[in-house]
């Protein structure tokens, strides 16, 4: 690559951390890095000074395909009046506390 | 030695004003680094050693038991009295030479603290415990710098040769080996300086290697910083670190 075309930036990378308790990873930002091990190190600086997690995943912000506001509609809405698939037909015992 | 100096206060203070001095430096990149992410991880790291340094110091005031605390060490003695070796005093420079010095005093003080976690002192090895998880993250992470920008871009490059060429004449002092390391180590209480060296000789030269960067050969490896004798630099780290306790003695917060 030449030099012209060569970003100045660094890439944006999405964070994900596993807190000590919580069961998934969950997005907590993002940040810049060199490379995939550089953006572990920064996040672990950046998002984990308080004891935060237990596992941080990174993944290139370019690489994650969004779906577009703008299908909002069409995606999410015909979900909207098919209330039979929600639980909440059932009964749900008192012994089994929240769900 | 004129009078009989214990070897394990000498040892402490050698061990607590590295942390301390190398930390103060690089706490002045704090708002300065070049990008945000290298900011907040050089403050950490700042932060770290500032942690190390007060258990290294109180241990120190312990252990001569003249009622000094880690604070009065830091902040109440002259140069002359400094025991760090020279590397860690050298100014900041570019970031690469920041870089450079942090991952040249790294690489020996994670070996250091591995050895001293089997230390026959109780106390050192309960300090050398809980900084060793500090250093080894310090040096993985000067390590993942060095490599990439000593192989990164021609400029780059260019910037890491020529921090290590200038630090490099200040690692031989943190392996070599004195009266006070030598009796302590003949008691177990301390790693023995060649061990420390091997594993940082074989560490550092891989490292090189990966990063395209050559250590000058038969370079004049340069002392003094154990015994109290320190370059130029470390006067003015002191002159800005210890300004207030010495204008408004005993100024609390």
């Amino acid at each position: 690559m030449s030099n012209a075309e060569k970003p100045k930036e660094w890439p944006l990378w999405e964070i994900f951390i596993r807190g000590q308790h919580g069961a998934s990873h969950r997005h907590v930002g993002s940040l810049h890095a060199p490379d995939a091990e550089m953006a572990v190190n920064n996040a672990r600086d950046v998002y984990t000074r308080r004891n935060e997690g237990v596992s941080i995943w990174v993944v290139k912000a370019s690489d994650i395909t969004a779906s577009a506001p703008g299908d909002k509609g069409p995606l999410f809405e015909p979900s909207n009046d098919k209330v039979y698939r929600h639980p909440t037909f059932f009964d749900i015992p008192d012994e089994i506390g929240h769900m | 030695m004129a009078d009989a100096v214990d070897p394990l206060f000498e040892f402490a203070l050698r061990m607590g004003d590295n942390c301390l001095i190398l930390g103060q430096n690089v706490s002045a990149w704090c708002g300065h680094a070049p990008v945000l992410e290298e900011d907040i991880a050089m403050a950490n790291t700042g932060l770290d050693l500032i942690g190390q340094t007060k258990m290294w110091l109180t241990l120190a005031g312990e252990v001569r038991g003249d009622g000094r605390s880690a604070d009065d060490l830091a902040f109440l003695r002259d140069a002359r009295a400094y025991r760090n070796c020279l590397l860690v005093e050298q100014p900041n420079g570019d970031y690469g030479q920041t870089l450079m010095r942090q991952f040249l005093f790294d690489a020996w003080h994670h070996p250091m603290l591995e050895g001293l976690q089997a230390s026959s002192n109780a106390r050192v090895a309960e300090i050398a415990e809980k900084a060793v998880k500090e250093a080894a993250y310090h040096l993985e992470r000067s390590t993942d710098l060095v490599i990439r920008l000593g192989d990164g871009a021609l400029e780059s490059n260019r910037r890491m040769q020529a921090a290590l060429d200038a630090l490099w004449p200040f690692v031989g002092e943190l392996t070599s080996e004195d009266d006070v390391e030598i009796q302590l180590a003949a008691a177990g209480s301390i790693p023995a300086a060649a061990e420390v060296e091997a594993v940082y000789r074989q560490y550092a030269g891989r490292v090189f290697s990966e990063a395209m960067l050559r250590a000058p050969e038969d370079a004049f490896m340069r002392t003094g910083g154990k015994d109290g004798r320190h370059t130029e630099a470390l006067g003015y780290i002191l002159a800005e670190m210890q300004f207030l306790q010495r204008a408004y003695p005993n100024a609390t917060w």
